[in-house]
């Protein structure tokens, strides 16, 4: 079976960001990007999925600009076998990339689907379940285990509390969440291999998406400071402060 | 305009976020219903009519809505949809599983982990880990959001006296079903909800140590256990313990960091506490600089040294 698996060019998680003084945005010029760390374990599972012998063939799709060939070339650095990137400068939502994905979905017929739980830059949380409910296919979101059998795939969910499993028939969407699994490295002959396989390009209209956003930012501001802290000397330093100066213990 | 609180509920009682969600609800401003969609879910609906501020509670139930799913429970909140101007969820496992489900079927964006309510349209909320806050307007007719719990107080949980209207229950989807849950076991105060919370990293070494050397300060002070991701991954403390960009949360009165260094996605999740300490031997470590309190010192001998002195 055929397994989609759309990832995601974002800010490199290690970079601390800053918000422009214009109060527009988050300055993203010049700054380190990388795949979502959500979607490596994404394309991971699908490339061991195909290594057990029940996938055949794996697809990366990303949306977004031209650089997005980038993160594409990484995925199938880790084993995608072909990609698709739909190319569009423009700001896209959860709600747009789901469009698209669905798109993508009713031409190539994935039985699964495997995203990320929530990119690392809008931290929506929103584009796997929106898909779900788009192509009218059960959801196993925030899955920490992966069981394709019979039919159907059995997903093991990290809700609070603990964990539970939810048994979904095929087709499905599935989100990753970080334990699912441990990415593997890319490796030189892996990056250069990636370097001859196909990568498609489509915009949104030849897929009759409109992308237009639904929320606009008004603005973005920096997170209110804390005020700077004391370093105490000892215990017994520690102790006195919680209880006279910030009284928050008895 | 009406809004619609999705509660989160066990079937028996009515979980806390649903109280702060309802706060959201009744800051864009109308009248505030409240769904309890369950199975036997008798109990829940009727601590949802207590809550104040409160003026209708829907009752749908039904085996299919027993684990909320999300296509079945997405269903059920589709067939009540109409005429309502807002559609909140907390922003839990459960209301980030089920809201841009909701969403998608009404073709509206959606609005995730909300922190303050500005007007009917305008919302703020963090991203990139929290370090920035955007400011963001829905022209969508229905507004489908997800509230985050610790940016808005706990509405009365007692006082309201709102009126229980059964309704019509969705029919199962078919395509999913519930196999099993493992929960994990505590005594102690839940995490999201916890007053105080004592969290451990790395640096405690091993499952036992962090029991061991933690357990004991939390007992003393009654506070919730947490953990960063570096202790989670590592196997010293269980996933849903997990605090930051990617687990929970949390805002309490007093967060005290044994043995973390504070990475960025660490900070998301607990840089609202009121009072925040840091235990750490690494002066140089990120946390000391959101830490109103740090002390440079080994864990290992300064937490007991704190236990026996508290």
């Amino acid at each position: 079976m055929k397994v989609l698996v759309p990832v995601k060019r974002v800010v490199d998680y290690n970079v601390k960001v800053r918000v422009k003084s214009d109060g527009s945005g988050v300055d993203t010029a010049n700054v380190k990007m990388s795949m979502n760390p959500f979607d490596e374990i994404a394309i991971e599972e699908a490339v061991r999925l195909k290594e057990k012998g029940v996938v055949t063939e794996v697809i990366a799709v990303s949306c977004g600009v031209t650089q997005c060939q980038e993160t594409l070339r990484t995925a199938m650095a880790i084993g995608a076998d072909r990609a698709i990137l739909v190319e569009t400068d423009a700001e896209l939502q959860p709600l747009a990339v789901a469009k698209i994905l669905k798109a993508l979905v009713d031409k190539e017929q994935p039985q699964l689907v495997i995203l990320g739980k929530q990119a690392i830059d809008d931290d929506c949380n929103q584009t796997g379940q929106m898909l779900a409910a788009l192509t009218g296919l059960p959801q196993g979101t925030f899955a920490s285990k992966v069981e394709v059998a019979d039919g159907a795939v059995s997903v093991t969910r990290e809700v609070d509390g603990g964990l539970e499993t939810v048994k979904l028939s095929l087709p499905a969407v599935i989100t990753t969440d970080l334990r699912l699994n441990e990415p593997r490295y890319v490796t030189l002959p892996n990056i250069m291999k990636a370097k001859k396989k196909q990568l498609d390009i489509v915009k949104p209209a030849d897929l009759g998406v409109d992308v237009s956003p639904r929320i606009k930012t008004l603005k973005v501001e920096e997170p209110p400071k804390r005020s700077a802290g004391i370093k105490v000397a000892d215990v017994a330093a520690l102790v006195d402060k919680l209880k006279n100066e910030a009284k928050v213990i008895g | 305009m009406t809004a619609l609180v999705i509660a989160e509920h066990d079937n028996a009682s009515i979980k806390g976020a649903t109280l702060n969600t309802v706060t959201a609800a009744l800051a864009a401003g109308g009248d505030v219903h409240v769904l309890v969609a369950g199975f036997n879910a008798g109990a829940a609906a009727a601590a949802a009519a207590q809550i104040a501020g409160v003026s209708k509670v829907l009752h749908a139930d039904s085996a299919a809505l027993e684990n909320g799913l999300a296509e079945n429970l997405a269903a059920q909140v589709l067939a009540i949809a109409g005429g309502y101007s807002h559609i909140l969820f907390p922003a839990t496992a459960s209301g980030k599983n089920v809201a841009p489900r909701v969403a998608a079927l009404l073709d509206v964006a959606q609005l995730s982990d909300v922190t303050k309510v500005i007007s009917a349209d305008t919302f703020e909320r963090p991203i990139y880990a929290g370090n920035a806050i955007a400011t963001v307007q829905s022209s969508d007719a229905t507004k489908v959001l997800t509230v985050r719990t610790t940016g808005f107080d706990a509405a009365a949980a007692q006082g309201g006296s709102a009126a229980v209207d059964t309704v019509a229950a969705a029919a199962d989807s078919g395509k999913s079903s519930f196999a099993g849950r493992e929960v994990t076991k505590s005594d102690r105060p839940e995490l999201t909800a916890a007053k105080i919370i004592v969290s451990g990293g790395r640096a405690l070494g091993s499952n036992d140590k962090f029991m061991e050397v933690l357990t004991p300060l939390a007992d003393k002070l009654g506070a919730a256990l947490g953990a960063s991701r570096a202790a989670v991954d590592a196997g010293y403390a269980p996933n849903d313990w997990q605090v930051g960009q990617t687990g929970k949360i949390v805002a309490p009165q007093l967060y005290i960091a044994c043995g973390i260094s504070g990475a960025i996605q660490h900070l998301a999740g607990m840089k609202d506490s009121k009072v925040i300490v840091a235990i750490n031997k690494d002066a140089e470590a990120p946390i000391f600089s959101v830490a109103d309190y740090g002390l440079e010192a080994d864990l290992f001998a300064a937490v007991p040294e704190l236990v026996n002195s508290l």
